[in-house]
């Protein structure tokens, strides 16, 4: 983690160095407009739908946030293969949780049960988790083996759990959780978006502030309002998005039925931020945060940009991979809650193949896994630029092993730009 | 073995019969020594004679086999590098220990770093100490915002070796702190190690320049093949002993010749 050089290194500054905007970021981002104005061509304008663009979010959710997690165990030298096979584990306890025990002893409909449901879950994949890092940490075996035993062991664990059943119909509440059932409205949706906005215009402020404070070099203010209005036009560009994708009518009219009313005539009404969206914006916020400015993420990166100087200087690198693997499982369980909430039931399949695109997600999003360099915002593009390609492909009717072969050809291009960006920039491959 | 040294009180380390082996090879085999407040003592001995080795067993990297650890007279227990460091050690290693992918300050902070009130960590704050310190050791240092990958071997070793004299360190273990420095810098380190040397710090100094370990310490232990050659004051030794002793393993007081 460096800080962005300062800007008095060259007489005229470029624009991109005024801003000092990554641009690596700035690749992903335009990686990714790309990605969406072919396939909006070649789907006449279909891609490019509210509807379209919501559901792309929703169905992203999933392995982003696993893809945050990852990132720390890349940047520590290890992998976790496991993810998927532990979303599977996770899943079959909330479902479990949710389905079978906790309704007869609390009643079908109680609202304790979405809680108590997650919060099994989350236990069961930070447990989990924690173990597999005391095999890697303490033991002292490569995680590569211990995450690939992992895969069989829990998807075979959570299959136990379940007997083999697809379990459902879930909790309501939980349902919530998921995406199309549970979004928040087109006002709420806006108070979402100016308070992220005025977060971000704080965060930018505080940061000039405290160089100011230490006179180090700034920005010139020009270069700060255009970074502020930058973020904040993505934010409500998003918002207003998620605003105008329209809930079906017939939907509303079931909607009015079930509470015995009649749909009036010409009313409408839009999904708006879904609650799985947020839950991802919050873990994403949590884990930058946790990366840049706690010491737990200094030691996590100083830890895999060179272990024995970690060791040497006090760090104790065994439990700190008990630590990262810990905080992997509880976002697999979170991971597993949003999924099996937008699937709608417990499904034993649930979550495979997921460690792939997880692993390729951060990676694609500028991970090295020698270890050392990874950002957070990059796993979250990368799991979108993943997603969009393969709904995309979906859209225009290209065959499914198609659509394989691509996805796969798209990560090893993708680790081949960034590995000829590093060696221009000077960075360590 | 020669005490040279009168006495002198209790020392400020010493290090007892100290043994440990990588895999039947006998890397430190039942060497002691021992530093006074205020005093340099230099570490001398061919490639792989254990020297290394020796001091990690004191800063906290290696647990020793046999030997035991005295600083102050009292019986040390130092089973990992953050004991080390509550005894006020501080070791430049001769890998530098640094993480190449963090900013110098990052460096010389870490494991200890500044937080702010709410518990963050504060690179501002650590920053300007970085740049305080580091104007110090070296003036033309300005890559503060640079990984120290991108920095050279001296601005490396610079780094690490502001990050031994930034934590008031009463024992300072310096393992070939100026291998990667040019004859400026280097000079800036002598001048350095006289400093801490007058505040009353014991440092050990391992260095293969024996005009240099003639010129900075009081006196010189000398190791071959994880043995203790002997501990001369230097003042009482010319270059050609204290060669004699790393090649030969000759002790110039005894006359006695190391067998191996
Ligand atoms: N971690 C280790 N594992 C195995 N053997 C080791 C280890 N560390 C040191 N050794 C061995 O111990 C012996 C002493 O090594 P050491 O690094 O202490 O030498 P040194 O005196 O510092 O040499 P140099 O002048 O080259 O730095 C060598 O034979 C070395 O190969
Ligand atoms: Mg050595």
């Amino acid at each position: 983690m460096t800080k962005s050089a300062p800007s008095s290194a060259q007489a005229k500054p470029s624009l991109f160095k005024s801003l000092e905007i990554d641009t690596r970021l700035l690749g992903m981002i335009g990686a990714f407009v790309a990605i969406c104005l072919v396939f909006n061509v070649i789907t006449d304008g279909r891609f490019l739908t509210p509807r379209n663009l919501f559901n792309l979010t929703i169905q992203t959710v999933s392995v982003a946030i696993m893809a945050t997690g990852m990132v720390f165990v890349i940047v520590t030298r290890h992998i976790d293969l496991s993810v998927g096979a532990l979303l599977a584990t996770c899943s079959a306890v909330m479902g479990v949780m949710q389905v079978q025990l906790l309704p007869q002893f609390l009643g079908l409909g109680n609202p304790l049960i979405a809680p108590l449901a997650v919060l099994a879950g989350l236990l069961a994949g930070a447990v989990i988790g924690a173990f597999n890092g005391w095999l890697i940490g303490y033991q002292r075996i490569p995680a590569f083996i211990v995450t690939l035993g992992g895969l069989l062991v829990w998807r075979n664990v959570g299959w136990y759990l379940t007997d083999g059943q697809t379990l459902g119909p879930l909790d309501k509440n939980f349902l919530l959780l998921g995406g199309v059932e549970g979004t928040i409205g087109a006002t709420a949706s806006w108070i979402a978006g100016v308070l992220f906005s005025v977060v971000a215009i704080w965060a930018i402020w505080r940061a000039r502030r405290a160089k100011i404070a230490h006179a180090f070099p700034v920005k010139p203010l020009w270069a700060e309002g255009a970074l502020m209005a930058i973020s904040v036009v993505a934010i409500l560009g998003f918002v207003a998005i998620m605003n105008s994708y329209q809930v079906p009518l017939g939907r509303l009219k079931r909607e009015f039925a079930a509470r015995g009313e009649v749909l009036p005539d010409g009313y409408t009404e839009v999904y708006g931020l879904p609650i799985s969206v947020l839950i991802l914006i919050i873990i994403a916020i949590a884990m930058t945060i946790l990366a840049r400015r706690t010491r737990l993420g200094r030691y996590i990166f100083a830890t895999g940009g060179n272990p024995d100087a970690a060791e040497l200087s006090g760090i104790n690198t065994r439990l700190l991979t008990v630590k990262i693997f810990a905080l992997m499982g509880v976002l697999c369980a979170l991971s597993a809650m949003v999924a099996q909430a937008r699937l709608a039931n417990h499904t034993n399949d649930i979550g495979t193949l997921d460690e792939l695109r997880v692993i390729a997600a951060a990676v694609i999003g500028g991970t090295a896994l020698a270890g050392g360099i990874g950002t957070i915002y990059g796993a979250i593009l990368g799991a979108l630029i993943m997603q969009s390609l393969q709904s995309g492909m979906a859209m225009v009717g290209v065959d499914a092993p198609f659509q394989n072969i691509v996805v796969g050809a798209v990560l090893v291009l993708a680790v081949w730009i960034d590995i000829q960006y590093r060696k221009r920039t000077g960075e360590k491959v | 073995m020669t005490q040279t040294v009168e006495n002198r009180g209790t020392p400020l380390v010493e290090m007892r019969d100290m043994s440990i082996s990588f895999g039947g090879i006998k890397a430190v085999d039942h060497v002691t020594v021992d530093l006074y407040p205020g005093e340099v003592v230099g570490l001398l001995g061919h490639n792989g004679a254990g020297k290394s080795t020796l001091i990690k067993m004191l800063s906290g990297a290696y647990a020793p086999d046999t030997g035991v650890i005295r600083i102050n007279g009292e019986k040390a227990e130092i089973h990992n590098p953050r004991d080390a460091r509550r005894y006020n050690i501080e070791t430049i290693y001769q890998t530098l220990a640094l993480a190449d992918n963090l900013d110098a300050a990052s460096n010389l902070f870490l494991g200890r770093e500044l937080v702010t009130p709410m518990g963050f960590v504060d690179d501002d704050a650590m920053e300007a100490e970085t740049r305080k310190i580091m104007h110090r050791l070296n003036p033309n240092f300005q890559k503060f915002s640079a990984p120290v990958s991108a920095l050279s071997g001296g601005q490396r070793q610079s780094v690490a070796i502001a990050r031994a004299v930034y934590f008031n360190a009463r024992i300072l273990i310096m393992d070939e702190p100026t291998a990667a420095l040019g004859p400026h810098e280097t000079q800036m380190v002598a001048d350095l190690i006289q400093q801490l040397k007058a505040e009353g710090l014991g440092i050990f100094l391992i260095d293969h320049d024996v005009h240099q370990v003639m010129k900075l310490c009081d006196r010189a232990s000398v190791m071959k093949n994880g043995k203790l050659v002997g501990t001369v004051d230097v003042a009482d030794v010319t270059d050609d002993d204290l060669l004699a002793m790393i090649i030969l393993g000759k002790n110039p007081i005894t006359g006695e010749v190391m067998a191996g």
